[in-house]
């Protein structure tokens, strides 16, 4: 059976999403842990909601990198184990340095929630193995501050490395700055570090897990996940 | 330290707290001698209108507020809370921040969200929902330009950060509205039946707690300049608007949810306008108990504050709690766990006095219910305005009809009031929670409720222009608008909250708008047998052009037992029939066509007859149980073309229709109030007139008979006009023109003007 953990930052405010969608649609074995913990249990995945983690005063994330949860999730992921950064989860993985760059405000300076499509870069990682690569996926964003940046050499060693996950494009897969969100670099949506088990994305993939809600193209994101542990 | 209980009541500073001499008068006899600054400033923001709906309350005791589902009814406690079964019970309500929102939009705006969310969660509900009833100025001014982004960022910041959906809304633009824009917000929360919470004091000796934000200076006074009208001099009162922080109050909303699930507390009572002084009095009043509370204790960001700023202060995130004794431990770990302040203020007394020292010294003694039930009560002159005549003065006639109906259809859809409203609620975050099952751009917006088959759904609605021209019709319309979007999602509506805006009531013409339009609420209610359970009256919404259009704004909640019966208001599938139910009359007056096309805010409005109204819903419901709709959309401004163009921009999908049968409503001659008369329907009323009770569905061809014989049976006309399909929206003769052309309008009208 596989085991869960979603973090919950004062601000949080996608937790109880990603648990619903963890527990009630995917039968995984989740819980909440707080971010005063020292320590996480034994789980195989650790997940960073969304939300405005300590308001997100100062910069998005830059608080709740020093919540003693922090050292125990980078802990787990030294180990190989699987850690999911979704919105503020993003921004507090990079703030913590488990994956490179910076976020900006959102090019429109606007707060943007909507459906968006991405391309899939990088498959055969933990978090697409059951995708086709270019596969397209419709999920949507909510965020002010998804703007992704990194210097050039980063950049370079994002692409060569095949740390993409996704890109934001069309429908049909074409990139420009209409189908970019944000104006993130490179039109990056989400990004994998080294090893290849620490996932950020802006997107939420726990958005469009139901019929319900307009699609389950997320559905693919956490079958791959569950795809990895079970193997 | 202090010098309030010394300072001198002198006619002036009576005044200046808009407290006329007899009320002075009554506050003398009440206390049985004068009182102190910090009680007469006590006094002043309790009487105000804003808390004590002086001026209007013998109107509201007129709504029907009785129903079956009612578990607290109106006027009980903060918000009213209505069964949905299953052990669950909703609690809602929508309030203005309108004068705050005026001055600073986005602070307005935030703490006008924030305020609404500490009403629904002080009740022990977890709030699911957020949407929003905006009035702006013509959109061509720099004032429109600078309060319409402010205040959508001020609402998106807010529900945003404490990831609270904002599912739905409306927003109009006209110039009624310059420099006094409506900011409503309205929410809705989800409580188990064992958890709710009364805002009472009650069981001496309890103690009385302070939670949340520390308490500074600001929003001094904030309920008495919601009381008057807007000036140029307005913006002196700046330090009247709050500053909202949504961490905060989220930090604030779990530890309160975390506390109702233990048994520790009383009662809990949320601190918005009047703070410290509305909370105390109201908890000891419901409680017919005493209350004492020592200033020295309240957690503080700014030193040397008196009494009297303490007491009137509206800093935001706070709640007062009265905790059950020897539990005290419960609630401070909870808050700890939370890093908020709780800190024991106070204690439930014997007797029904409330009493505020500072220290040793006692600032402040009244009876709590001289405060909150004994204000003063007005019945206001009213006098039939004298622009009515004039207005609804409209000679037909002379009303050309257009040449070309497509180029009318696309200026309508290009009218910021009626194009799309993307630009805003993309904006905000109106998928957290994952419950949202209808995104904004329903006629209702719609949510699940997980772990039951239930769906909630909800409109906001008032069309103010009926209301200027005809408030009792005007009034009737908009619960009438409200219960029918509700319907054509279907959802069965079961109760209605209400945010009254109007002018300034000691105006007799003002007054006798606020009358009329509250009869023709109530009148509907009690056809819909949807009582209202609670709401907000805000006054005085004036600039100094004059008041603004009566804007009495419905905030529709219905029920859907099964939310797999949903019905979208937009097209669904090629082939399939399109069928307009209800008559269409010359209705143009006071119609959206007539004032963007014609340049004429004048007429007589549509007419609306409440039991065909009640048949056409109860038909859509029986039509929504039975699955017989493919969708289901209300005509509302623009009249029918733009109520099929936009059942033809499906959010991810666009279809075509070809309309070709218009002509069996322009040849019906079926007019209700035609019998007898040759009934001629003009061609713009045709496809722009605003006539009620009607609506667009879409069917499979094999639903057909089935419809029809259900359209017999509730006795509504139902005319097959067309079928889904095609690229374009084609209607009768007139209307030709592709779907990608109309969305290309209809989605850029308000970022188009943005941009520049």
């Amino acid at each position: 059976m596989i085991k869960a953990a979603v973090v919950v930052f004062p601000g949080s405010n996608c937790d109880t999403d990603c648990l619903h969608v963890l527990k009630d649609v995917l039968k995984v074995q989740a819980q909440f842990v707080w971010h005063k913990e020292g320590s996480l249990p034994e789980v195989d995945l650790v997940v960073l909601p969304g939300g405005f983690s300590y308001g997100d005063y100062l910069r998005t994330g830059a608080i709740a990198r020093f919540s003693p949860v922090m050292e125990a999730v980078r802990q787990h992921a030294a180990k190989g184990r699987l850690v999911f950064g979704i919105c503020n989860g993003f921004q507090v993985l990079l703030e913590a340095g488990l994956l490179p760059g910076a976020m900006l405000r959102n090019q429109s300076l606007n707060f943007v929630c909507k459906q968006v499509w991405l391309k899939t870069d990088t498959v055969d990682t933990p978090f697409t193995r059951n995708l086709k690569k270019d596969e397209i996926l419709s999920i949507p964003v909510a965020h002010g501050e998804g703007n992704y940046y990194c210097d050039d050499e980063t950049l370079k060693a994002l692409q060569d490395g095949g740390q993409i996950a996704f890109r934001y494009s069309s429908a049909t897969g074409e990139f420009g700055d209409e189908f970019n969100p944000n104006g993130s670099r490179d039109h990056i949506a989400g990004i994998m570090n080294e090893k290849k088990n620490i996932l950020g994305m802006m997107p939420h993939p726990e958005r469009a897990s139901e019929g319900i809600l307009e699609g389950t193209d997320g559905l693919k994101i956490w079958n791959s996940l569950l795809g990895t542990v079970k193997n | 330290m202090t010098t309030d209980t010394q300072t001198k009541i002198t006619p002036e500073l009576i005044a200046a707290h808009g407290i006329t001499p007899a009320e002075y008068e009554s506050i003398v006899k009440k206390l049985g001698r004068e009182p102190n600054l910090t009680e007469l400033g006590m006094f002043s923001v309790m009487w105000s209108e804003h808390c004590s709906y002086k001026n209007s309350k013998p109107i509201l005791k007129k709504f029907p507020t009785e129903g079956e589902r009612l578990m607290v009814k109106a006027g009980e406690e903060n918000a009213g809370i209505v069964d949905i079964g299953d052990g669950l019970a909703i609690c809602f309500k929508i309030e203005s921040h309108n004068h705050p929102s005026a001055i600073e939009p986005f602070q307005g705006a935030t703490t006008g969200v924030g305020g609404i969310l500490r009403d629904i969660f002080t009740m022990g509900a977890r709030p699911v929902f957020l949407m929003n009833s905006l009035r702006f100025g013509k959109f061509e001014t720099d004032q429109t330009r600078h309060l319409f982004p402010g205040v959508v960022a001020g609402i998106g910041h807010y529900g945003n950060c404490m990831g609270i959906p904002t599912i739905g809304g409306e927003v109009y633009f006209d110039d009624c509205y310059d420099g006094n824009p409506l900011v409503n917000a309205m929410c809705l929360g989800i409580v188990s039946h064992e958890t709710i919470v009364k805002g009472s004091a009650k069981g001496t000796g309890n103690p009385v707690y302070y939670v949340g934000a520390a308490t500074g200076r600001d929003g001094l006074g904030g309920a008495a300049f919601a009381s008057k009208d807007l000036s140029e001099e307005s913006h002196e009162d700046r330090p009247a608007v709050q500053v909202g922080d949504p961490f905060m109050e989220k930090l604030l909303m779990e530890a309160c949810l975390e506390l109702v699930k233990t048994d520790a507390i009383v009662g809990m009572q949320d601190m918005g306008a009047a703070g410290l002084t509305c909370s105390t009095s109201e908890t000891a009043a419901r409680g017919n108990s005493g209350i004492r509370i020592d200033l020295t204790k309240v957690p503080m960001r700014e030193t040397g504050m008196t009494p009297y700023e303490t007491m009137l202060s509206e800093s935001q995130e706070r709640m007062l709690i009265i905790v059950k004794k020897g539990k005290e431990k419960i609630v401070e770990d909870i808050f700890e766990k939370w890093d908020l302040h709780a800190v024991m203020i106070g204690t439930v007394e014997e007797g029904t006095r409330m009493q505020v020292f500072e220290g040793p010294e006692k600032v402040a003694d009244v009876p709590a219910k001289a405060l909150v039930d004994e204000g003063p009560v007005y019945i206001r002159e009213e006098k039939k305005p004298e622009y009515l005549d004039q207005a609804r003065k409209l000679d037909l006639s002379k009303v050309k009809e257009p040449a070309d109906y497509a180029a009318v259809l696309k200026k309508l859809l290009d009218h910021p009031t009626i194009a799309s409203k993307a630009w805003i609620w993309q904006q905000y975050d109106h998928m957290v929670r994952t419950d949202t099952v209808f995104y904004p751009g329903h006629d209702a917006a719609l949510i699940r409720v997980k772990d039951t088959k239930r769906g909630i759904a909800a409109s906001t609605d008032c069309n103010s222009l009926y209301c200027y021209l005809d408030p009792f019709e005007g009034g009737k319309i908009a619960v009438a608008e409200a219960a029918r979007n509700v319907v054509c999602s279907g959802a069965k509506p079961v109760g209605l909250t209400n945010c009254l805006n109007f002018g300034n009531p000691m105006k007799p013409e003002v007054f006798w708008q606020f009358h009329q339009a509250a009869n023709g609420m109530s009148e509907a209610c009690r056809v819909f047998k949807t009582p209202v359970t609670g709401g907000n009256v805000s006054f005085y919404n004036e600039s100094p052009r004059g008041a603004i259009f009566p804007t009495p704004t419905i905030g529709m909640v219905g029920i859907m037992e099964d939310i797999d019966l949903r019905v979208p208001s937009h097209f669904q599938a090629d082939g399939d029939l399109i069928f307009i139910l209800g008559h269409t009359l010359n209705e143009i007056g006071g119609s959206h066509y007539l004032m963007i096309e014609h340049a004429l805010k004048k007429g007589v409005p549509p007419m609306l007859d409440l039991e065909r109204e009640k048949a056409l819903q109860d038909l859509i419901l029986s039509l929504a149980q039975n699955r017989m709709l493919a969708s289901c959309h209300d005509t509302a401004e623009g009249g029918l073309a733009v109520a099929f163009a936009e059942a033809c921009m499906g959010l991810n999908q666009s279809h075509g229709a070809v309309v070709d049968q218009m002509n069996l409503i322009l040849n019906s001659k079926l007019g209700p109030y035609a019998e007898g008369k040759n009934y001629s329907l003009r061609k713009d009323a045709l496809y722009f007139g605003e006539t009620q009770s009607r609506v667009i569905i879409s069917l499979k061809p094999e639903n057909k008979e089935f419809i029809i014989h259900e359209c017999q049976k509730f006795n509504t006309p139902v005319y097959q006009v067309g079928k889904v399909g095609g690229d374009s929206l084609i209607l009768g003769d007139d209307i030709n023109v592709p779907v990608t052309e109309l969305k290309n309008v209809f989605e850029n009208a308000i970022p188009r003007r943005m941009k520049k």
